[in-house]
């Protein structure tokens, strides 16, 4: 039977239920997961619709082109500038999943660990001047059991690498089977003596706890599985929160505010049903999983006389530190076809440059992995080397040929929190509900450029070492463009400097809890879902005993 | 292949993998798709919606030359480019109609410049139309339509173009929802040892 249609709790709205989360992404799906089984009554609110795998399609212009599944600027846009001198204009910037199953529903699947050295590198380092590099208050100790816990409740596939951290147990299922990329990365990379290793993939490469194992499609990014290969919150989790009877998801849900009573604590939230009809929903405690851009939104637009820059926000910090990862590709042409379209996103990688070498110059790190470039249409548009034809007999052969022989080399790494990049309410826009928006404030660090430089001359060499007949890329500048959205409710442990402490409880309100990519502190190698995973693991385990110990 | 077919390829894969909820309400599905099916292939049957019939002619006649048929692969033309194009422009791409109207006429004019009582830019041989696209390269109008000839050859064929998956064929895409390794050339030896 589909789990959807299993026996889900439906509450009214005059219940008052333990949790209400906002939000239904990695995050959510993860902590209402952990909530409902250990007992409590949750709702989970999701502005986006329910869609089933029968609804599903590989459908590249309505998703990249005309908003399907993701944020929509018509009626929820947002303003972006690159500094705080400009007036900010109306752009899309950020782009999120905007469905049941939230941004992880059609992610790629790479599910990276972060390192012991990713929590502490502001110690480190010695800091960098100028920028709000700071230590997780985690080790990547106390997080290991839950990377661990993500892994084999989700599904992950792959085998450890020479770099990689400790681990407490191995992989759940083996690697998935490697692409002509991969081979090609292979060869590339060990001609010049680096470390190719398989891409760790929220991906079954085997039957896994009654899903299938991938099919090899090829509709990973940006796409939803149809087989529930995929290891996501919207597949796994989500019907194992609502199998409690425990838990609904209550789709269409726009949150417009988290509402505290005169005792300081959170007693619900509001928001706009289907029908745009303000309704309310009451909870002992709330959980806001909305992404690094929808939380800080959230607690700014739920200001009040008693929290008036925002709720949970006494130390200033909500919004800022925004982080997006860089991603810069460099392309490549080979003799033979490789077929790409086929299976998964990527099978190998490189993660030789991860941690950040003071010899280099510049702060940062990441991974080059090799990768299926672009879907039909945008392959069009841009796969092509500059100068080639851009219509006419050339066009069309060049085309016809080079699809199935091109592949990119991915280059993922960090982005410097930075207090100028940043999440602030626009002063006068307001999406169709009537809510002030967000305006976006960011530019890549000049480091992070620097970085980013350096990953894609080694995707470089990799290439020619590969043996590719052209090998080219888009120049690196500051970025416009997000899908990772970091940092902008960042734990510590001090409250003048942080928003929420290491259970991800707010300093401010006792009942209110955030965890998501706002949590993160530093950005990750540019790989974010595998380390949001374990943290949403950790507090949900955390919640549900304070909730226990009567702690909330 | 229709999306209808398609969709078939997909659940009957989707049952072989071992996925339970394929078989749940199948009949239901297939019966949901075949109608899906009939609309999109009645849509595309149907006449122009919004272009005359005379600028359909121009419209396909350029999308060939932006797109054309080579090496015995279909090109833009006959992936139905344009009927993808008339019902954007009917549709979410309204704002494009004057720039299209105006290109249209424009295009004309230029033929009949080159050709004296030429009927209209579709009837000049390929290579006048060529030349006098290459004077009209930089223009909003041809950047739009090489944007709507692309985007209606290669997005999906419920969009109003890309029939029978013309133009993912061109590219050498076969649409399946199943595979198996090998799957390119240079996999193909270790994914055989495997």
């Amino acid at each position: 039977m589909a789990p959807q249609s299993r026996p889900s709790a439906r509450f009214r709205s005059s219940d008052v239920v333990d949790f209400v989360i906002v939000g239904s992404g990695a995050a959510g799906g993860i902590i209402a997961k952990e909530l409902s089984t250990a007992g409590h009554t949750v709702v989970v609110l999701e502005q986006g619709p329910r869609l089933s795998e029968r609804q599903f399609d590989h459908d590249e212009f309505g998703t990249f082109m005309r908003g399907h599944n993701i944020n929509d600027p018509a009626t929820q846009p947002h303003t972006f500038r690159t500094k705080p001198q400009e007036t900010a204009q109306r752009r899309q910037v950020l782009v999120y999943g905007r469905l049941v199953g939230g941004s992880n529903a059609h992610f790629t699947g790479n599910f990276w660990r972060m390192r012991p050295s990713d929590f502490n590198e502001a110690s480190r380092l010695g800091g960098v001047p100028g920028t709000g590099l700071v230590d997780w208050p985690l080790t990547y100790e106390e997080l290991e059991p839950y990377y661990t816990k993500a892994e084999w409740e989700l599904g992950v596939s792959g085998e450890p690498g020479p770099f990689d951290p400790p681990r407490s147990r191995p992989y759940p299922m083996p690697p998935l089977p490697v692409k002509s990329s991969g081979v090609l990365l292979e060869r590339g990379a060990r001609a010049l003596g680096l470390h190719p290793q398989p891409s760790q993939m929220a991906i079954n490469s085997r039957t896994y706890n009654g899903r299938p194992a991938c099919q090899h499609c090829g509709f990973c990014l940006i796409f939803m599985c149809e087989f529930r290969a995929k290891s996501t919150s919207m597949a796994v989790m989500l019907p194992l929160a609502e199998g409690t009877g425990r838990c609904e998801v209550r789709p269409d849900s726009y949150v417009a505010q988290v509402e505290v009573g005169p005792n300081g604590r959170a007693t619900g939230v509001t928001y706009f049903d289907g029908q745009k009809r303000m309704q309310r929903q009451r909870a002992r405690a709330v959980v806001v999983c909305a992404n690094g851009s929808e939380t800080p939104r959230l607690l700014l637009n739920s200001a009040s006389s008693r929290f008036p820059q925002g709720l949970a926000n006494s130390s200033g910090v909500v919004g800022k530190y925004l982080m997006f990862n860089t991603y810069f590709e460099v392309n490549a042409q080979f003799e033979q076809p490789l077929n790409e379209f086929k299976s998964v996103q990527n099978t190998r990688m490189v993660l030789d440059f991860y941690e950040t070498d003071p010899k280099r110059g510049f702060y940062g790190g990441g991974g080059i992995d090799a990768r299926f470039g672009k879907y039909p249409i945008t392959f069009a548009l841009e796969g092509l080397p500059r100068g080639a034809p851009t219509w006419g007999e050339g066009f069309a052969r060049q085309l016809a040929h080079q699809f199935t022989r091109t592949m990119a080399f991915g280059c993922h790494g960090t982005s410097l929190p930075l207090e100028t990049n940043n999440i602030t309410l626009d002063p006068t826009l307001k999406d169709a509900w009537g809510l002030p928006c967000n305006r976006v404030t960011y530019t890549d660090h000049p480091d992070d450029l620097k970085n980013a430089k350096f990953l894609a001359g080694h995707a470089t060499d990799i290439a020619h070492g590969a043996g590719a007949l052209a090998v080219w890329s888009a120049p690196v500048i500051a970025q416009t463009l997000a899908v990772h959205l970091l940092g902008t409710c960042r734990m510590g442990n001090d409250p003048r400097t942080s928003v929420v402490d290491r259970y991800h409880r707010t300093h401010d309100v006792r009942n209110l809890f955030i965890c998501d990519g706002s949590s993160m502190v530093t950005s990750s190698r540019g790989q974010p879902t595998e380390t949001i995973s374990a943290l949403a693991f950790r507090a949900g385990e955390h919640i549900a005993d304070f909730a226990k110990r009567g702690e909330i | 292949m229709t999306d209808f077919h398609a969709r078939r390829a997909f659940l009957k894969a989707a049952v072989a993998a071992g996925a339970a909820w394929a078989t749940a309400d199948l009949f239901e599905v297939e019966d949901a798709l075949a109608f899906a099916s009939q609309q999109a292939s009645a849509a595309v049957a149907a006449q122009s919606r919004t272009l005359t019939a005379a600028q359909m002619e121009i419209v396909s006649a350029l999308t060939s030359r932006i797109l054309p048929a080579v090496d015995g692969r279909p090109g833009a033309a006959e992936a139905g480019a344009v009927y993808f194009i008339d019902r954007a422009l009917g549709t979410f791409n309204a704002a494009q109609q004057p720039l299209y109207t105006e290109g249209i006429a424009d295009l004309n004019r230029r033929a009949q410049a080159k050709v004296a009582g030429a009927a209209s830019f579709a009837a000049l041989p390929a290579a006048q139309q060529d030349e006098v696209i290459r004077n009209i390269e930089a223009t909003p109008f041809f950047q739009a339509v090489r944007l709507d000839t692309i985007v209606g050859t290669f997005a999906l064929p419920s969009w109003g173009g890309n029939r029978d998956y013309m133009g993912w064929h061109l590219l050498g895409l076969e649409h399946q929802m199943s595979f198996q390794a090998p799957f390119g050339y240079y996999d193909a030896e270790v994914n055989r040892r495997n």
